[in-house]
C-alpha cells in the first residue's frame, strides 16, 4: 500500500469490500440503535403516566 | 450442583439487575473487538494471494454466518427450556433474538453475494450452502412472524417453540453442505481440530472480529430482553422503581 487513494482502490476491489462493510456495520449499528431508542421512548411514556397520575 | 442461580436468572428482576451491570463492559469490549478487528483485516492483513483484496470481506461475512447459526442454536435451546419448565425468560430470549439472528443472516448473505461477483463471477448461485442459508433467513422469518401472530401469550410461546426446535434440523445441512454436495462455496476456514490453514496474520484479526460479533450479539440481545421484561412487567413495584431511576 503506497497512498490512500490506492489502498481504497484497493486494486480494483474497492467497490465490492467497501459496500460489504458498509452494509454490514449500518446492520450491526442498527441492532443497538433500535432497543436504544425504544427503551428512550418507553422511559418518557412511564414519565408522562406518572405525571397524569400525579395530576 | 447447585441450581440457585438458574431459578434467580429466571426471575426478571435479577435478570434486570444482573444484565444491567454486565451490559456497559460487553458493550465495550466488542467495540474494541470490533474497531481493532476491522482496521487489521483491511489495512494490515496481508493480501490472498488468489483472490487479491475481495478475500478481506471474510472478517464481516464469516463471523456473521458463525453468529447466524448459533443464534437459532440458542433459539432451540430457548425453545426446548420454555417447554420443559416453562421458564419465560426463555421465551423472551427466543422472541428477542430472533429478530438479530435475521440479521445476521441477512449480512451472511449479501456480504457473501458481493463476495461472490469477483470470485466466482457471479452474485448468486443455487448451490447448496447459499439455499441452506436462505432457509435459514426464511425460518428467523417464520418464527418472527409466528410469535406476533399469536395473541394468548403462552399458546405462542409454545408454537413458537416448536418451530425453532423443528428448524434446527436445517443447521447440520449448513455445516456439511459443502461436503455433501458439490459446490462453488469453499470448505470451513476453521476447524476445531486442525491448525488454520492460514497465517497468523490473516487469522488472527479473524478470530478477533467473530469474538467481536458475538460480544455485539449480546449486547442487542441483552438490551431487547431488557426492554421486553420492563414491558411486560410494567405493573410491578420494581418496574416503576427502576423507571424512576432513569430520570
Amino acid at each position: 500500500m503506497n497512498s490512500l487513494p490506492e489502498f481504497f482502490a484497493m486494486d480494483g476491489h474497492g467497490v465490492y469490500v467497501w459496500s460489504a462493510y458498509a452494509i454490514t456495520f449500518a446492520v450491526l449499528a442498527l441492532n443497538v440503535v433500535q432497543p436504544w431508542l425504544a427503551r428512550q421512548r418507553l422511559v418518557s411514556l412511564h414519565a408522562r403516566r406518572r405525571r397524569r397520575e400525579e395530576a | 450442583m447447585n441450581w440457585t442461580f438458574f431459578h434467580k436468572l429466571g426471575s426478571p428482576k435479577s435478570f434486570y439487575d444482573i444484565s444491567g451491570r454486565w451490559l456497559p463492559w460487553i458493550a465495550v469490549a466488542s467495540f474494541i473487538l470490533l474497531t481493532v478487528g476491522t482496521v487489521w483485516g483491511l489495512v494490515f492483513a496481508p493480501q490472498d494471494y488468489q483472490q487479491g483484496n475481495s478475500f478481506r470481506i471474510i472478517y464481516i461475512h464469516v463471523p456473521a454466518a458463525f453468529v447466524a447459526q448459533s443464534c437459532y442454536m440458542m433459539l432451540a435451546v430457548a425453545g426446548i427450556v420454555t417447554l420443559v419448565w416453562r421458564m419465560k425468560l426463555a421465551d423472551v430470549a427466543l422472541r428477542c433474538a430472533a429478530p438479530i439472528g435475521a440479521w445476521m443472516t441477512f449480512i451472511a448473505l449479501v456480504t457473501g453475494a458481493i463476495w461472490g461477483k469477483p470470485t466466482w463471477g457471479t452474485y448468486w448461485v443455487w448451490d447448496a450452502r447459499l439455499t441452506s442459508m436462505l432457509i435459514l433467513l426464511f425460518l428467523y422469518f417464520g418464527i418472527i412472524a409466528l410469535s406476533q401472530a399469536i395473541s394468548n401469550r403462552d399458546t405462542s410461546a409454545k408454537a413458537t417453540a416448536v418451530l425453532a426446535i423443528v428448524g434446527l434440523v436445517n443447521i447440520p445441512i449448513i455445516k456439511y453442505s459443502v461436503d455433501w454436495w458439490n459446490t462453488l462455496h469453499q470448505p470451513a476456514t476453521f476447524k476445531l481440530t486442525e491448525k488454520p490453514a492460514m497465517p497468523v496474520e490473516m487469522w488472527f484479526p479473524l478470530l478477533l472480529m467473530v469474538l467481536g460479533f458475538y460480544a455485539l450479539f449480546t449486547v442487542s440481545l441483552l438490551m431487547r430482553m431488557r426492554l421486553e421484561v420492563l414491558r411486560r412487567e410494567h405493573k410491578t413495584r420494581w418496574v416503576r422503581d427502576a423507571l424512576e431511576k432513569v430520570r
